[in-house]
Order: structure tokens, then C-alpha cells, then sequence
């Protein structure tokens, strides 16, 4: 199986340039300040390579956004304001082969003409961003970043930001909101950011998985990557496992790689061999699908939108037939309603009230008109604000509740969770 | 009442500032470089940030009270911080809380009263695969057991 992302992950001391470098690091430079910016982006979009922070949008066309006759700076902003329950294959990276993304960083900075990139690390990763700040010191030492790279006449300061601890930051507005020092609250689309962006110039936000893969499509051609995974969904993808999982942990795959493979093999399974209720597969914020459709699923942008569900940030929560699907969807909400910006009136009202109305249903409190009031929530929250959050819970309130009802009325019924707590 | 950052941190807030086209943007910097001096932000501080990126003290108030991380009171030294995020849940955080509760006779959002430790619960630290797990100020405890918590709170 091809690695373009995981290789060398388990390199001792990857994040030192000299190690970084016997194993391949930088070696794109020469060829890409070489090659003019528009045939980097190029190469980039031919490699079919579709963002990989949940939008799947793809990043090559997304580059080409930037406008052609601008006067002002134009920024690269990285997103490591890795956030989304269930998400944690960014930290990965920034973990076990930091000089991979700051390599993405110059790829991609040089194919949109920035000279200057942010890095908004979220707050709790301080020892991620530490490394960071080091990684970065010792490839200015060197000149890999900074003036005038390897003689190429391109500069390119790059700068680690930290964050202080909101969700709402990985998404890209929030986030350029909360890097220019104010609270971090997302705006309204367009301007998007590619033309309008931080500090009101054109800015591409990146997640940090996606600059990871750069290296790769500039070093071995767009075609070797697309020849990866499916015809749609090119390329290999990192999953994040975790819940009821023997092995859980950041395994990379080619995409359309069935999850029952994923399960049984690199996960090794449920524990204890426990039937398998449900699965989130892209984090926190989407469709859930049950234990049977799951087991029929390919892990790819196509075939999770033809489960009604998403491939997201490849998050992938386990839940088995332990776990009370009340409880779940409980603990979501509650994580939305604590990380709502409290901006749109819809998301913050909407969040907060379906916490309380599930808290309701889990403790036996609730009646059978809840389920009819969380779908009118669910039905009045999304697609009312400004940014996607609220969808993030009305999502799962009704997939939760499509499918599996009758355990939400049986709470109701036995006036209590029917689960041991 | 009077705040000022030490001399090296000083230095450091201008190399941050710096590092940005416009002053405000070096706010989350700076705040962090306070709340590592103090523990925590006080008005004075915020008003101090307010001359030092030439914003208002109200500016600077409303992005300490945004942010889950900065404390606008003091809390205890040690900040430790358990995820009891849904993942995290369906693999024994609930167990991991109520330990750490009774081990330090302390409920979550209240400090030890020697001032040694503080508890709070958070939501999701990209951690989830490494569940149960815990944050203490800056550093990461992961995969946690009974006897680990006991050995990581010890050497604290």
C-alpha cells in the first residue's frame, strides 16, 4: 500500500531537519522554484486532491480562486484548530512529521504567490506548536523559509498563532476572525476568503492534512496520486478510529477502502467482539449510520453521500451495542450548545435547547412530543446561520432519530435509560 | 491597580506584535504570554494588553471572556482538564472524572484549597483515540489507568 502521508511516521526524531531530510524532506523545493506558481497550482489540481479538513472541495481549483490582478498581500493560512470529536489525525502530523507540512506550506504558498503564512494551532496543542516554533527556527537557520529561498528570489515568512480554546475557530472565518484578534466569530459568504480574507486580502485556508499531501503529487506527479484510491475520490486519507475499537488510532488508506476492512484489520475489531450499533464516520458533525450499513460502506466522498451520510474529516466514531443512542446524541449536543459562538440567534437558542431536551430524554423526563420538538429544532437551526455549527447538530439529531427511534421512545416509556449506566 | 509584564516577556509581546501588519492580531499572543506570568487575566492586565495594541480595555475584555482558556480569576496551579466529550464517554471518562474527583475531594470547576490543583471537564482535545485522558496545563496524559493518575498527580 502506497504511504503518501504516514511513511515515515514511525522515524524516531522526524521533527529534526537533518533526520527530516535523510528521509526525503525539502527535496521538492528545487522543482517547484523552478516551475512557474500557475503550474504548481496545476499540478495540483490535475492530482484531483479535494480538501481534507471536511469540505472535500478541491484544493488545486481552490488556489486558483486567488485573483489574478491584486495589489494587496495574499496570505496562507494553515487550520490546525483541529477541534471535531473524533478528529485527530492533523495532530498526527504536526507530531511525527512536522517538516511534511511546513514543506506543503512552501508548495503551496509559492502557487499562490504568498509570502507570508499563519499557522493557527488551537489553544491545548502548546506542545504541538513549541515543536513548531523549533521546526520552523531551525529551516530559517538554514534558508529553507525566509528571504530569498535556495537563491530562487521568493520569500516566505511562515508563523505559528495560537489559538485559546473555541471550536468555532477551524472554521475557516471564524477562524481568520480569531487570528486577527477578535473574538472568533465566522462571517458571512462571499467575500470568501480567497479574495477578501484576512486582514481583508485574499487568503487560502488549508487544513494541515492537505498541505501534507503536497510533497507527494510534486515529487512523484499528479498522476501517481491519482492513481490512488477511486476515480472521484483520489488519493489515500487519514482516519482517526476511536470508541469501541480494539486498536484505535490514525490509520492511513487508500480511499475507498471498505470500513469493514478497516475495522477488522487495522482496528482489529469491536471490543470484545461486540456487535456493532453505529458508526459517525467523518466526525462529530455527521449523519450517523447503523452497524449494518456501516459494514457495507466504502470510505470515500461518494460512496458516504450515497449513505446519506459524509466522509468529513474522517473522524470515525465506533459505537457498539453497549452505548445508548440517547446518551450519544446527548453528549453532542452538548458539545455544540458549549461551542456555539452564540452570534445566530438559531444555533445558539437551538443548541442550548436540544441539550436540555435530550438531558431530559436520558434522565426519563422526557415525553413523546420531544422527538417531534428536536426535528422542529433540527429543522429551524440549519441552513439559518452563518456558518455550518448548527447544521453540525441538526444533522445528527436526525439521523440519531431516523434511526433509532424506538430507543428514544423507550426512554420515554420506561422513564429511564434502559442501559446500565 | 498596576500591571505590568515582565521585562523578557515584554520583549517578547513586541517580537509578537511584529510579527503581524496590524497590532490587534498579536491579542491571543500576548494574552497568553499574561495568563503564563499570572495564571490568570485581571482587568489591569486586560487594561495593560489594551495600551499595548492600542485597543480599548472593552476589546480586549471581549476576547478573554470568548475564549475557554484564558481564566478571568485565579485557579489552582496545576490545570487539570478531562475530556468527557462523547469519545471519550465511551471510553471511561465518566470513571476518569469521578476518580480524579475523589481522589483530590474536589468538584469539577473547584480548586484544591491549598491551591495545588484545579478541575474542570472539557470537551474533545483531538485525544480520542488515546481515551481516557486528561490535560494538565500544557502537557498531555493519555490511556490513563487508576495507577497512572495516581504516579502523574504525585509528581505534581
Amino acid at each position: 500500500m502506497t504511504l503518501v502521508i504516514t511513511k515515515n511516521f514511525a522515524g524516531p526524531n522526524m521533527a529534526r531537519l537533518d533526520v527530516a531530510m535523510k528521509h526525503g524532506a525539502y527535496v521538492t523545493l528545487e522543482k517547484i522554484l523552478a516551475m512557474k506558481p500557475e503550474a504548481v497550482v496545476d499540478e495540483v489540481k490535475r492530482s484531483g486532491l479535494r480538501g481534507r479538513g471536511g469540505a472535500g472541495f478541491s484544493t488545486g481549483m481552490k488556489w486558483g480562486f486567488v485573483p489574478k490582478d491584486t495589489t494587496k498581500p495574499i496570505y496562507l493560512v494553515v487550520n490546525a484548530d483541529e477541534s471535531e470529536p473524533g478528529t485527530f489525525k492533523d495532530r498526527a502530523i504536526l507530531e511525527k512529521d512536522p517538516h511534511l507540512m511546513i514543506e506543503g506550506i512552501i508548495i503551496a504558498s509559492y502557487a499562490i504567490k504568498a509570502h507570508t503564512c499563519y499557522i493557527y494551532f488551537r489553544g491545548e496543542f502548546y506542545r504541538q506548536w513549541e515543536l513548531m516554533e523549533r521546526c520552523l527556527a531551525e529551516a530559517r537557520k538554514v534558508g529553507i523559509i525566509g528571504n530569498n529561498i535556495k537563491g530562487s528570489g521568493y520569500n516566505l515568512n511562515i508563523i505559528a498563532h495560537r489559538g485559546a480554546g473555541a471550536y468555532i475557530c477551524g472554521e475557516e472565518t471564524a477562524l481568520l476572525s480569531s487570528l486577527e484578534g477578535y473574538r472568533g466569530w465566522p462571517r458571512i459568504k462571499p467575500p470568501f476568503p480567497a479574495v477578501e480574507g484576512l486582514f481583508g486580502c485574499p487568503t487560502i485556508v488549508n487544513n494541515v492534512e492537505t498541505l501534507a499531501v503536497c510533497p507527494f503529487i510534486i515529487r512523484e506527479g499528479a498522476a501517481a496520486y491519482a492513481k490512488l484510491g477511486t476515480e472521484k475520490s483520489p488519493g489515500t486519507k487519514l482516519f482517526s478510529v476511536c470508541g469501541h475499537v480494539n486498536r484505535p488510532g490514525v490509520y492511513e488508506v487508500p480511499l475507498g477502502y471498505p470500513f469493514a476492512k478497516l475495522l477488522s484489520e487495522e482496528c482489529g475489531g469491536t471490543i470484545e467482539e461486540r456487535k456493532l450499533k453505529a458508526l459517525i464516520v467523518g466526525g462529530s458533525s455527521v449523519p450517523v449510520v447503523t452497524g449494518e450499513e456501516a459494514l457495507g460502506l466504502r470510505l470515500d466522498y461518494e460512496s458516504c453521500a450515497g449513505c446519506g451520510t459524509m466522509l468529513g474529516s474522517g473522524g470515525v466514531i465506533v459505537i457498539d451495542e453497549t452505548a445508548c443512542a440517547v446518551q450519544v446524541l446527548a453528549d453532542l449536543a452538548r458539545f455544540y450548545a458549549h461551542e456555539s459562538c452564540g452570534q445566530c440567534t438559531p444555533c445558539r437558542e437551538g443548541t442550548g435547547w436540544s441539550k436540555k431536551v435530550l438531558d431530559r430524554l436520558e434522565a426519563g423526563l422526557g415525553s413523546s412530543e420531544d422527538l417531534n420538538l428536536l426535528l422542529a429544532i433540527a429543522d429551524n437551526m440549519q441552513g439559518k446561520t452563518i456558518c455550518p455549527l448548527a447544521d453540525a447538530l441538526a444533522m445528527p439529531i436526525r439521523s440519531w432519530i431516523k434511526k433509532f427511534r424506538t430507543e428514544f421512545e423507550d426512554h420515554v416509556r420506561l422513564k429511564g435509560c434502559p442501559f446500565p449506566s | 491597580m498596576n500591571f505590568h509584564l515582565t521585562k523578557d516577556r515584554e520583549t517578547k509581546a513586541h517580537e509578537m506584535i511584529a510579527r503581524y501588519p496590524k497590532k490587534r492580531a498579536a491579542m491571543l499572543m500576548v494574552l497568553w504570554l499574561v495568563q503564563e506570568q499570572e495564571g490568570w487575566i485581571s482587568e489591569a492586565a486586560m487594561g495593560y494588553v489594551a495600551n499595548l495594541l492600542e485597543v480599548t480595555a472593552a476589546d480586549v475584555y471581549d476576547v478573554v471572556s470568548f475564549y475557554t482558556m484564558y481564566n478571568r480569576k485565579p485557579i489552582g496551579k496545576h490545570h487539570i482538564q478531562i475530556c468527557n466529550n462523547c469519545c471519550c464517554r465511551l471510553r471511561g471518562a465518566d470513571w476518569l472524572v469521578n476518580y480524579v474527583k475523589q481522589k483530590l475531594g474536589v468538584n469539577v470547576g473547584e480548586s484544591t484549597p491549598d491551591g495545588k490543583f484545579h478541575l474542570s471537564t472539557v470537551e474533545c482535545l483531538a485525544s480520542c483515540g488515546t481515551a481516557p485522558m486528561m490535560q494538565i496545563n500544557n502537557d498531555y496524559y493519555e490511556n490513563l489507568t487508576a495507577e497512572k493518575v495516581d504516579g502523574i498527580l504525585e509528581k505534581l
